[in-house]
């Protein structure tokens, strides 16, 4: 026990120690603020250089009139169609466009020529206005006002209220436990990668630098398994934690710079959201909070923190089996499919299928199954979930974890001190059959 | 200090070690010699207890092998290095503490074989950043670091510098005369011949020899002699293979169920006797000799 100790501080501390890990750890939660900074920062500079854009419309129906908007200006000369082309061509308008006679059922042949291609919003805003126009002429023409269609028409919103056996009314969303599922899966996904290939970096490199066989002599090749695995999830714990305290900071600093700027109604709502539950919400961010306070946080947690290690152990020990096979990382790829291609599966099962119906069979067995359900469970523990469900998940995937360690350290202990054969899959199962 | 009782192990089909016996004296560098792939690394490794043998007894200093001689043990493996992006330092800790010293125990081992070796200055450096030379020495330090009683060493000359070779023979002889014991792994026989007290020979996952080198010697004295003679009376029998140099004839004789007394006087009659001396064997010509027969046989 004392010697997994040692081992667990060697390979925390010797990752943590460096540089980059630092680095990665600081920058990191920095990069997607800053994606966003970049991006506001060009919209923003765009915004105030780009100089009005100038359309030239030519209406052969005499019939549209199109509102200019910040952006562009519509100028209706009453030109023909080569004149405008004439006008694009030398620069003066920005493109134009041509609106063919044609019958208001089905409207057709309209064209927008620019002197490059236009954006999707332009194109948008365009047929947005012109089937409101036509729309319009069409309700006017079998007699209908449009006034009273514009009164008619309502904005409809439905909330969604789940409720329990002790009749305990929660709000939910399914669009925040889909982001919450969404964002908990992808990253258990992420930190499975990332620190199991460190594992089996780890491991190739005391196998090709020749160290492994020193160690052996002082430790079991299990102990000396177990304690890189658990050095390295110990790592990745630091970065993830250090990663939560500094976007916890970070969002902090940047709600309370908005939250002097948001109107006095929605700021009161966001500081004191049990406030809200009791109000008819009034606007998305309250509704939002509110759903966010009917989740069980801490079940999320908890749950978050139990699959994020259980989906590691289960596959570090596959990466650490895998290295110890090879010597060097270019002949990992080989024995990397039946360790990817899971992942894969659940990555893909959580947004096909968990996301979108928590409560289906495909849901359920990807989120039991130990190789699947680290990743799948978070999509439906979001969304709240059986708890038969989530313990039979829970134990198998515990007993997940101690086959593929068990099966880890037969292949490992022999393929460590393995040097200049070829491994093979037929070997790997010969490895596991003859070690004791 | 250690007796090995009817060791096997095989892997598979493949056997690598067949009925091995041996028993090594408190206080001798013992050689384990053999050609690549006899079966020695498989019971060096055994004896760390990295793999189990399939049946047979291991006793050291009396008591069977467990897990409590990993620290008593100082091993150097053919295949070795050290962690590139570790310190010296950090390096040393860590193995003398999988040995089970003590923080404040190791670190005084650590100061005491820096000095000694000369490497106190690069103690900080990073393993990357030693000379080749300077790695030799702690890949070293780090074998005997908390002063094992039994220390085995697996080709230990091979890859070091000549100098460093020097260096590391010395310290050997000096843990020898503290009492430490050596079991020494080679292929190489001239430091066989200059070290080691006793030999045991494992070839095709058998021992074919064992004993002090004298005993090995004196059992494969093959009873030839070289003989030099000067002032011929009469010409030498010309079965006999001669080189002839400013008058003088050197040859080799057997006995041939002669006593050497006989066979000298018979010498005598062909001319003046300058020489008359046992052919001796070289630890290299049993082995060479010993690999054949068991190859043949």
């Amino acid at each position: 026990m004392d010697k997994i100790w040692l081992v667990i501080q060697r390979e925390y501390l010797a990752r943590v120690k460096k540089k980059s890990f630092l680095l990665a750890t600081l920058i990191t939660p920095l990069i997607f603020p800053a994606i966003m900074g970049i991006f506001v920062w060009i919209s923003l500079g765009e915004e105030g250089s780009q100089s009005l854009r100038i359309i030239e419309v030519v209406d052969e129906n005499k019939m549209f009139f199109l509102e200019s908007s910040e952006q562009y200006a519509f100028s209706f000369s009453d030109i023909g169609k080569e004149d405008a082309k004439q006008m694009v061509q030398d620069g003066d308008r920005y493109g134009f466009l041509y609106i063919p006679k044609f019958d208001l059922k089905d409207p057709e042949g309209i064209v927008f020529y620019g002197e490059d291609n236009p954006s999707m919003s332009l194109i948008a805003y365009l047929e947005n206005n012109l089937r409101k126009k036509i729309e319009d002429q069409r309700l006017f023409e079998s007699g209908i006002d449009p006034k009273i269609i514009n009164e008619v028409r309502t904005k409809v919103g439905i909330r969604s209220i789940t409720l329990d056996e002790q009749g305990e009314e929660t709000v939910n969303d399914a669009t925040v436990n889909y982001a919450l599922g969404f964002l908990t899966g992808i990253l258990i996904y992420i930190f499975i990668f990332v620190y199991g290939n460190q594992i089996m970096q780890g491991v190739i490199e005391e196998k090709s630098s020749r160290i492994v066989e020193i160690l052996v002599s002082s430790l079991k090749p299990f102990q000396l398994m177990l304690g890189k695995i658990v050095g390295i999830g110990a790592v990745g714990l630091t970065q993830f934690l250090i990663w939560v305290v500094l976007i916890g900071t970070l969002s902090t600093i940047v709600m309370g710079y908005l939250g002097m700027q948001m109107p006095q109604q929605t700021a009161l709502e966001m500081a004191n959201p049990e406030l809200v539950s009791t109000m008819t919400p009034t606007s998305d961010v309250a509704e939002i909070m509110q759903v966010l306070s009917g989740i069980d946080f801490l079940g999320l947690v908890l749950s978050f923190l139990f699959y994020f290690l259980g989906g590691y152990l289960l596959y570090g020990a596959l990466f650490a089996a895998i290295g110890s096979a090879v010597e060097a990382p270019s002949e990992a790829q080989q024995f990397m499919f039946p360790v990817t291609i899971p992942l894969i599966v659940a990555y893909m099962g959580l947004f096909v299928f968990v996301l979108n119906d928590p409560d289906s069979s495909a849901s359920f067995w990807l989120s039991v199954i130990p190789l699947t359900s680290p990743i799948a469970m978070m999509g439906r523990v979001s969304y709240g979930v059986p708890w038969t469900d989530l313990a039979l998940s829970m134990g198998l995937l515990i007993g997940g974890f101690l086959f593929t360690t068990w099966m880890a350290g037969k292949i490992y202990r022999i393929g460590i001190l393995m040097h200049g054969t070829k491994p093979s899959y037929k070997l790997l199962w010969k490895w596991i059959r003859t070690s004791q | 200090m250690l007796q090995i009782k009817n060791l096997n192990k095989s892997y598979g089909t493949n056997v690598a070690l067949r009925d091995i016996d041996l028993s090594v004296s408190k206080g001798v560098i013992f050689g384990l010699l053999g050609p690549n792939g006899a079966g020695k690394t498989t019971l060096i490794r055994i004896i760390n207890q990295i793999i189990e043998g399939d049946s047979g007894e291991i006793w050291i200093s009396g008591e069977r092998l467990n897990p409590s001689h990993v620290a008593k043990i100082g091993y150097l493996p053919e295949e070795r290095g050290l962690y590139k992006k570790m310190k010296v330092w950090d390096q040393l800790m860590y193995f003398a503490r999988l040995k089970a010293l003590s923080h404040s125990q190791a670190k005084d081992k650590i100061n005491y074989w820096l000095e000694k070796l000369d490497i106190n200055n690069w103690r900080e450096k990073k393993i990357e950043d030693l000379s080749k030379g300077m790695a030799q020495k702690v890949q070293f330090i780090s074998t005997i670091i908390h002063e094992p009683p039994l220390l085995i060493l697996d080709e230990p000359f091979s890859g070091f510098d000549p100098v460093n070779a020097e260096l590391i023979k010395n310290e050997i002889l000096e843990l020898k005369g503290k009492g430490t014991t050596v079991i020494l792994s080679t292929h190489r026989m001239e430091s066989v011949e200059l070290l080691c007290d006793q030999v045991a020979m494992i070839n095709r996952s058998r021992k074919i020899l064992d004993g002090t080198i004298r005993e090995v010697k004196k059992s494969f004295r093959p009873e030839v002699y070289s003989i030099s003679l000067a002032d011929l009376k009469d010409p030498l029998p010309h079965e006999w293979i001669i080189k002839e140099e400013d008058g003088i004839y050197n040859f080799t004789l057997p006995l041939s169920g002669k006593t050497p007394n006989q066979l000298l006087s018979e010498l005598m009659q062909y001319g003046e006797v300058r020489q008359f001396q046992e052919v001796v064997p070289s630890m290299e010509e049993i082995f060479i000799h010993q690999v054949k027969a068991t190859q043949n046989g």
